[in-house]
């Protein structure tokens, strides 16, 4: 569904993307982890033609970026990472106005408006001042918007930012029925459980460039089921063991103080970069 | 191709809602200019044959007409900056063309509204002139050409700081150097030289001929059409420029 290969982007001296090269196949739920300045949003913003890229190759459906930019346009829908709707115009105004951006005729913009309003279930709110709701219903009517024209690959800048855990838990189950309904989606997060609960393939992006990829649970394995933080004054200092037993049996026989967790994504990220996710 | 109606649409939806004060802010800077320099000034002084009342409207016209248009600037920076809706523009696979037109129209609505409300302040004040096709043609060109240069200059600018030193440098000398508040035919000929390089100074002319029944010179409606020609394309390479 999507192919990128040696993708480089520079911001004057500083290097955004590397030569970042990576694939997304279709139905996948793909989480793009990394900290903040990794090129997560750089990545999202040039593959929906926000920003243009030094040199590489991007590719949707097999449409390239470059030289089909309004085909791949057709193909994606985004949900930015910071609300962009119009605070002025009701729900359904903004969603009519993505409509026709989209060239979606006036019939098909109402059933689609009304289908997904549904499917948000913000239906009742349909003639609100979108500056009146609230930052969990804003994000929702992001998604509804993004999804009105039918998008194959949907991208998602870190969709829960700024949510409550409630709304993120809610923001979570749709993200979940959208991949479920078959569209493609490719999200970035710094929120290590959003990609652990929803994604099916993760790629860790660091510096510009995919350090690894795989399912969360292949990541986690390589380093083992439980993790043992020790810290000691200043320091703080993580060990792996397959077994928890095995891990018990460390923090007695050192005779340390510390603390026994499951190994989680972040585990992971800073086994491969030495650099914390969030 | 129902895009450039899209951005159209968004631009007259929020007009809509903010009708009543902005028609109170289009009226205000032409009500006091025809109070100061019409009433309290120009009661005494006469311009080629013509009360400086009568002088002056069509002058204000124009100079709204350009004030207006160009003002779309400072609403597109708003939703580039502030709100990011212009995210929503570039990401939706909408021609460049179709963005700069869907706004040089938003424009164009703006400034016939603005000059609707300067003639109505005439009317108040007794000044009845012929607002016909000469008159309006002048006006739209005029409104069209700044209307793009203003999509032009929102594309360009860094910040909506930026934004407010282009009006004071470039629409603020315009509108007083622009022919509007005096004939430019008073001036030595190297500053009318210069001024006529302004659309307004064109503009100001064409419009205050027409209003007055005089011809009107065809090359002023041809140099609009070019100004506004050109800052269509300027915009829409701008555009592309945007990005990033």
């Amino acid at each position: 569904m999507l192919r990128i290969e040696k993708l480089e982007k520079s911001f004057g001296q500083n290097k955004a993307l590397a030569g970042l090269s990576l694939e997304v196949a279709r139905g996948e739920l793909f989480a793009f982890l990394g900290p903040n300045g990794a090129g997560k949003t750089t990545t999202i913003r040039i593959l929906n033609g926000l920003s243009k890229f030094d040199s590489g190759l991007a590719q949707v459906d097999g449409l390239d970026l470059t030289k089909k930019p309004l085909e791949v346009k057709r193909l994606c829908g985004l949900v930015a990472q910071h609300t962009n709707l119009d605070g002025e115009l009701t729900v359904w105004e903004n969603l009519d106005l993505h409509g026709r951006l989209y060239g979606l005729k006036a019939a098909q913009r109402r059933q689609k408006a009304l289908e997904y309003l549904d499917y948000v279930e913000m239906t009742d709110r349909a003639d609100r001042l979108v500056k009146t709701l609230s930052g969990g219903l804003k994000r929702r009517l992001m998604m509804a918007r993004a999804l009105i024209h039918g998008p194959r690959l949907l991208f998602l800048d870190e969709p829960t930012v700024g949510l409550d855990p409630a709304i993120r838990r809610k923001i979570w189950a749709l993200i979940k029925k959208i991949n479920q309904d078959g569209v493609t989606v490719f999200l970035t997060s710094h929120y290590i459980e959003e990609a652990e609960f929803l994604a099916s393939r993760v790629g860790f992006i660091n510096q510009g460039h995919l350090v690894t990829q795989g399912s969360p649970q292949a990541l986690m394995d390589n380093l083992g089921q439980w993790a043992v933080d020790i810290y000691d004054q200043d320091n703080h200092q993580t060990l792996f063991f397959a077994q928890r037993h095995e891990a018990g049996a460390f923090i007695q026989s050192k005779a340390l103080a510390g603390s026994i967790r499951r190994v989680n994504l972040e585990d992971a990220f800073l086994s491969l970069t030495g650099r914390r996710v969030s | 191709m129902s895009a450039w109606l899209a951005v159209y649409l968004r631009e007259m939806l929020i007009l809509r809602r903010r009708l009543g004060r902005q028609v109170l802010a289009m009226s205000v800077s032409p009500l006091l200019y025809l109070l100061t320099f019409g009433l309290a000034l120009g009661s005494s002084v006469q311009v080629n044959g013509h009360a400086y009342l009568e002088f002056l409207i069509p002058g204000l016209a124009a100079m709204s007409s350009m004030t207006q248009a160009f003002a779309m600037a400072g609403e597109i920076n708003v939703a580039r900056f502030y709100l990011h809706v212009f995210e929503e523009f570039q990401a939706a696979p909408m021609p460049r063309l179709a963005y700069v037109l869907g706004e040089t129209l938003a424009g164009l609505t703006r400034a016939l509204l603005a000059i609707s409300m300067v003639l109505l302040l005439g009317l108040i004040f007794g000044v009845k002139l012929n607002y016909g096709l000469a008159f309006w043609s002048a006006l739209i060109l005029n409104a069209v050409a700044f209307a793009s240069l203003a999509v032009a200059m929102a594309m360009l600018v860094k910040s909506h700081a930026d934004q407010a030193l282009l009006n004071n440098f470039i629409i603020t000398p315009m509108a007083f150097l622009g022919g509007t508040f005096f004939p430019l035919e008073s001036l030595p000929s190297w500053a009318r030289s210069i001024l006529s390089l302004l659309p307004l100074s064109h503009a100001s002319k064409a419009a205050r001929n027409g209003a007055f029944g005089l011809d009107s010179p065809l090359s002023a409606y041809l140099y609009l059409a070019a100004a506004a020609l050109i800052f269509i394309f300027l915009a829409i390479w701008a555009v592309s420029k945007a990005r990033d």
